[in-house]
């Protein structure tokens, strides 16, 4: 086995590639649950905009176009889920597992045409002299925009949230949805709101994965980056900050075990590779067991405003 | 303007009713689905439902194959919805179905080639072993940290499957397989295979041991104290505590039940229709038992109704793709919307819809 072939400076600048889609996909969902929402249906909604985000790419041949097409993919299909729990008044779990599977239904269908085509590609963000800086370069300045809108999302989130009277009413309805509702506040439409942000966010999520990272669309691409994105908005308390740290852990945990693959370390390849869902199954336990702080107190409840 | 006003208590009626809605509705969806893929609506949903049944041609194939795919979908459903009655949520069953075919299949595959009549019943044992030690990891987590088990188990389901790819390829492979990845073909070992009981039905044990789960549960949920305790917990968690209800045990219990379920479920499979451990062996049985399980209302008899049902959609959809080349992905697709249009016809369970006048605010 030869260590030295793993480069650190590479290693930090794929890892964010590689958390990228969980982060947006996070993101996304944190949103939604600090609306007091729980949606389950993430991975369903990724790998819907994962596939349609592809089919647009390859359709156009821009890039750009796809990850348009996969947000409005996986914010059409939220909605569903929003139609479901909010109008219907249907179990958020069951229903988000609904999604789920009818996302992975879906993409597989819609996909059948476009297996074995290669994606076109997105180019890197040229930002001239500052992408040849040593060390700094690779993995500040070398990215391509999709993992900048991520970080500006974060920002974004974490600012809208705190800050903003948008922000305040959203907590409000997440956190005691009565008390909203008796303010004037209404209830269901900002929920939907969060929703179809959460859908699109997870419809960059999957498009990234087919797009950028793969780039290739096979059926089940995702393999349960929406899960893990799920359980990462649990790791970061429900903050934006903290999503970015675990998303970006978890990134570093799926490259660095890829690099030990291809170096060839002495442990099979099977195990290597489900060592980002036990670390995530440890992060969980380190998380609940200190217990869960910060949950939104209306999460996962169904609004039934009377009158 | 429309209200919904809550009913006191979910309307019989409506919960046996809308199950049938939702398949008819699906039907149609799926009917507009099938058309806009360029095939005639009305023949691809006789294809489905009615030709696996009763074409002259197909019918003496598929009909015992109704029994071999509804089997392990009802045993794993069972298992699965004695937990979502008590709000405890168990998505991992996937991953618990391999597990529980691994190890039984290993019990097996170590006494090669022993011929005794314990080997099977010993084999069976450890496979719901495998699948209820698997659920158990979820389960202590929960109990003993509070770890939210829908997210560990069903992460659970991906390691599972790279213990599959690993020991198909490593510790089981069959050591007569020139090198082939796969273990050995149990049907070339007739003290560990799990035949047709009768023959051209279809009826192997794992179908004799979903009926069994079936009466189990229906004795459990309307007859058993546990029962009691595990619907009480579901409708009203603050009054099951009161009651004496100790939650972790019930944890403990809906988790390990259905694991066992479900890796019993996983070693039927193993032994007799898939016929050996390989990388593909897991076929999502785990997850479409979920629509299985919500499909039959969590109720025993419900279910073995839409597991019989959903293994028409599986075989209907094989030959949907034979006969008239749809995707086999339609049919996963028609199997979702399934689950979406019950969902949403649950409102007319729970509340009534009243027309209302507006009224001056």
């Amino acid at each position: 086995m030869d260590l030295t072939s793993i480069n650190p400076v590479l290693l930090i600048a794929s890892l964010m590639v590689a958390a990228t889609p969980i982060l947006l996909a996070a993101i996304g969902e944190l949103v939604v649950e600090k609306a007091g929402v729980l949606n389950l249906g993430v991975e369903g909604m990724m790998i819907t905009g994962a596939v349609v985000g592809f089919a647009a790419g390859v359709n156009t041949g821009s890039p750009a176009l796809g990850f348009v097409a996969a947000a409005l993919g996986g914010a059409a299909l939220s909605l569903l889920f929003g139609l479901l729990t909010q109008y219907l008044l249907s179990n958020q779990v069951a229903t988000g597992l609904a999604l789920t599977l009818f996302g992975l239904g879906l993409s597989a269908l819609i996909g059948k045409p476009y297996e074995g085509i290669k994606s076109p590609t997105l180019q890197k963000l040229d930002l001239g002299p500052l992408g040849d800086l040593p060390v700094v370069g690779p993995i500040l300045f070398g990215h391509d925009p999709v993992v900048y809108l991520s970080l500006l999302m974060v920002l974004g989130v974490w600012w809208g949230l705190g800050h903003s009277r948008a922000g305040l009413i959203l907590r409000a309805v997440g956190e005691n949805h009565d008390a909203a509702h008796a303010l004037g506040y209404k209830v269901v439409r900002v929920r939907m709101a969060a929703i179809a942000f959460g859908g699109a966010s997870a419809g960059l999520g999957g498009a990234y994965i087919s797009l950028v990272r793969v780039p290739q669309w096979v059926e089940g691409l995702t393999a349960g980056a929406g899960w893990i994105a799920l359980a990462i908005v649990v790791f970061a308390s429900w903050r934006p900050w903290r999503a970015l740290l675990g998303a970006y852990l978890f990134g570093g945990v799926t490259v660095l075990q890829l690099n030990l693959q291809a170096a060839g370390l002495a442990i099979p390849v099977e195990y290597l590779s489900m060592s980002p869902y036990v670390v995530t199954i440890l992060v969980l336990v380190l998380i609940s067991a200190r217990g869960q702080h910060g949950a939104p107190g209306a999460l996962g409840r169904v609004f039934h405003g009377t009158g | 303007m429309i209200v919904f006003e809550k009913r006191p208590s979910p309307s019989r009626f409506w919960a046996a009713v809308t199950p049938v809605l939702a398949v008819l509705a699906t039907m149609i969806a799926g009917g507009v689905m099938f058309w806009l893929l360029g095939k005639d609506p009305l023949v691809a949903i006789r294809t489905i439902f009615w030709d696996p049944l009763f074409d002259p041609t197909f019918g003496a194939y598929s009909r015992p194959q109704l029994l071999v795919k509804a089997g392990p979908l009802i045993l794993i459903a069972i298992g699965l919805s004695i937990g979502f009655r008590a709000g405890i949520w168990n998505i991992g069953a996937e991953g618990q179905y391999i597990i529980g075919a691994i190890v039984g299949a290993g019990v097996g595959l170590a006494f090669y080639p022993t011929e005794s009549r314990l080997i099977f019943p010993l084999m069976v044992l450890a496979g719901a072993f495998g699948g209820w030690l698997w659920a158990m990891i979820p389960a202590f987590l929960r109990v003993r940290f509070g770890t939210n088990e829908i997210l560990v188990s069903l992460m659970l389901v991906y390691v599972a499957e790279a213990m599959l790819a690993s020991v198909s390829q490593g510790l089981l492979r069959n050591p007569d397989g020139m090198g082939f990845p796969g273990s050995r073909n149990f049907k070339e070992y007739p003290a560990a295979h799990n035949g047709e009981i009768i023959a051209g039905t279809g009826m192997h044990w794992g179908v004799v041991m979903a009926l069994i789960a079936v009466i189990f549960a229906y004795l459990l949920l309307s007859r058993h104290m546990l029962g009691f305790q595990v619907r009480l917990s579901g409708e009203a968690p603050r009054a099951a505590r009161f009651s004496g209800v100790k939650p972790a045990r019930l944890v403990l219990f809906c988790l390990g039940l259905s694991g066992a379920l479900a890796g019993m479920a996983g070693l039927f499979e193993v032994t007799g229709p898939a016929g050996q451990v390989s990388i593909d062996f897991g076929s999502g049985y785990g997850f479409t038992a979920i629509i299985v399980a919500f499909l039959g209302r969590l109720n025993p008899l419900g279910i073995l109704l839409a597991g019989l049902l959903m293994a028409l959609t599986y075989i209907g959809g094989d030959l949907a793709s034979l006969m008239l080349g749809i995707p086999a992905a339609a049919i996963q697709l028609f199997q979702g919307m399934l689950l979406f249009f019950l969902l949403a016809m649950d409102i007319f369970t729970n509340f009534r819809i009243r027309l209302k006048k507006p009224e001056a605010a």
